[in-house]
């Protein structure tokens, strides 16, 4: 299995970061937090488009969860108001505990699937969840042209 | 041949070379260029006008001094209901008084300072790869612009529960505004959910604090009516027995609470319904003012984000999940790798310059390998920001290249921000049509402040923009000293 992907640990060389991608929030279910699952071209040949959904499909399935508005919010939501929000001094939110579950989520797939790939997710929490970014490196052992030639033609003014 | 990876074709390691990139959480301590340095926290370097205290744990906005009278005004009249009137009451009535008073009171407290220490829901700003890319799109769509040619402005549409909503652009923030989301001119953020900007409690008040504002309010309209109840039941109790005016001798203090709690009273159970209408509808004031959702402007408008019946849009508001803050206060500010201005050899290719692009955790942390921006070039001259691949020419690298290209993204990118805008204006002669400018606060008690802001072409105050640039200056000198 080592030789088909790349451990991360083992590997001390040059990277070139190509591009970034960016997935940007779906809002056509309102306000809560959801990405579009739309294959950006330049991931075209770098990564199988199934893969890449099943990311960020359970990342809306995740969101989702935690800004549910049901049971166990309401409940939590009482306990809080009849404490004064004391309780969330002691106590991590339900959705504190599961953004912690997605920052596991992204790190394990980059490991098992993006890294091997050249690709790094990034946790949206640390974009104010706004998009999903994806940064691409470039094999620094092969030529220096970049992979797409998108990011260099916005410069043209 | 690039990064051609098919599934199940077993490459030769060497051919792929990549960075050891670190996955895991990294502590800017474990970096040794940081320990001569003083690391700073991310609330340090906030590209808003909000004011910090406590280490980055308490929040708020730039002028606070209101939210001081508010805060004594309660403190006072309750100090002297509890002083001057609730020893009688206990006594003659029953001591269940002045311990319900307390309970009302500590909430009170509790929510106020809840509301106006948290954050209201700041959105954090783009980091300049995040602005290109944004901008990218929008010329896309918009086409290439000749000289003259007047672009328009910045929206994007899309349809939430069968209603077409504008997505309008921040030019501050660099950042589509997500729906219902509002920039806040006092405090120059964009806010999730912005309802309005209020002096009282001198913070903003979003998605993040509306419950703890509304309980305030709701909570200091029954302690008001409580004290303005039990205040006049003391002195008409008073009087039966010594008479009226020798009762005011004897609790001076209560004619103050009475007049302090009959002028609040008003206004405080008038907002406190006007807002609980507002939960019922879930609309947001400024929503509301603007009638973004009323039958008025069209046949087919109605409010995509209730839920249809008034309980459920109350528990949402008031009982739903909390979000946590976008904005890692407390955080420290990733550690730069040594200034691009003793690296940058004028070279195309970039090749030994080390850019640090990340804010945290899970992105690619290279502590001691250089990373080469190989495509990364062409994405700074977008927005002109002069990085370390100096390929880009002189007019664009208008603020000291001593200041590190990419390092905590977002907020260099605001701190640049004066100029950026200054070049924008010079490329594409932006014109900023009245609606997109910040959202003016509430007409309610917050009224103070409307002078200030409607202004439609405020963000482009040649003056507001001098303070802008002589903050950015500030807020340079002080990276630079990082």
């Amino acid at each position: 299995m080592a030789t088909e992907f790349h451990n991360l640990q083992e590997l001390r060389h040059s990277a070139s970061l190509a591009t970034k991608v960016f997935i940007q929030r779906d809002y056509s279910d309102g306000t809560i937090c959801k990405f579009q699952t739309k294959f950006p071209a330049e991931l075209d040949s770098r990564i199988e488009r199934s893969l890449f959904e099943e990311t960020v499909k359970t990342l809306n399935c995740c969101y989702a969860e935690a800004e549910k508005i049901g049971g166990q919010s309401y409940l939590e939501g009482c306990l809080a108001c009849a404490t004064a929000y004391i309780v969330f001094l002691c106590m991590e939110t339900r959705y504190e505990k599961i953004l912690k579950k997605i920052s596991m989520y992204i790190q394990e797939q980059n490991e098992k699937i993006y890294a091997p790939r050249g690709l790094l997710l990034t946790d949206p929490i640390e974009r104010g969840m706004r998009v999903i970014e994806i940064s691409i490196f470039e094999d620094s052992g092969s030529t220096s042209s970049s992979s797409t030639g998108s990011p260099s033609s916005g410069t043209a003014q | 041949m690039t990064g051609n990876m098919h599934l199940g074709v077993e490459e030769p390691i060497r051919e792929c070379q990549y960075n050891q990139i670190c996955t895991h959480n990294s502590s800017p301590m474990d970096t040794p260029h940081t320990k001569k340095k003083k690391i700073k926290r991310k609330w340090q370097v906030f590209p808003g006008r909000n004011k910090f205290y406590c280490n980055g744990r308490i929040m708020m906005a730039k002028q606070t001094g209101v939210f001081y009278l508010t805060t004594v005004l309660i403190l006072v009249t309750s100090g002297l209901f509890f002083a001057f009137d609730c020893p009688f009451l206990a006594s003659n009535l029953t001591p269940a008084i002045p311990a319900v008073g307390g309970v009302l009171f500590v909430f009170v407290m509790g929510m106020l300072l809840r509301a106006s220490f948290s954050d209201p829901g700041v959105l954090p700003r783009a980091t300049p790869e995040e602005a290109a890319d944004t901008e990218r799109q929008i010329d896309a769509t918009n086409g290439p612009s000749g000289p003259g040619y007047r672009p328009p402005p910045r929206t994007r549409e899309v349809v939430i529960n069968g209603q077409t909503v504008k997505l309008k652009y921040c030019f501050t923030c660099k950042i589509f505004r997500p729906p219902r989301a509002s920039h806040c001119s006092l405090c120059d953020n964009c806010v999730e959910r912005f309802d309005h900007h209020c002096p009282w409690v001198g913070n903003c008040v979003g998605r993040r604090n509306y419950r703890f504002f509304y309980l305030f309010i709701l909570s200091l309209s029954f302690l008001t009516i409580f004290i303005f109840a039990f205040v006049i039941t003391h002195v008409i109790l008073r009087s039966n027995r010594t008479g009226f005016l020798s009762a005011l001798k004897d609790s001076p203090a209560s004619v103050l609470e009475v007049v302090v709690c009959f002028f609040s009273v008003w206004s405080i159970v008038g907002l406190s319904g006007f807002h609980t209408y507002l939960i019922s509808s879930n609309q947001t004031t400024n929503e509301d003012i603007k009638g973004s959702w009323s039958s008025k402007r069209g046949k087919g408008n109605f409010n995509p984000y209730s839920y249809g019946n008034f309980l459920t849009n109350c528990c949402a508001a008031l009982c739903g999940p909390l979000p946590p803050s976008l904005i890692d206060r407390r955080g420290f500010v990733q550690p730069d790798t040594p200034q691009p201005a003793a690296q940058t050899n004028g070279t195309g290719a970039c090749p030994s310059n080390q850019v640090q692009n990340h804010m945290a955790a899970t992105n690619p942390l290279l502590h001691s390998q250089p990373i080469i921006l190989g495509g990364g070039a062409p994405l700074q001259a977008k927005t002109s920001l002069g990085g370390p691949c100096s390929t880009l020419g002189p007019s664009q690298a208008s603020l000291p290249s001593s200041i590190p290209g990419l390092s905590c993204g977002g907020e260099l990118m605001a701190l640049r921000d004066s100029e950026i805008h200054c070049h924008h204006h010079l490329h594409h002669q932006h014109f900023i049509s009245p609606e997109e400018t910040p959202s003016p606060p509430a007409a309610l008690p917050c009224a103070t402040h409307l002078g200030h802001n409607v202004h439609p072409a405020q963000v482009f105050n040649p003056a507001s923009q001098d303070s802008l640039h002589e903050d950015s200056v500030r807020g340079l000198v002080k990276l630079s000293s990082v």
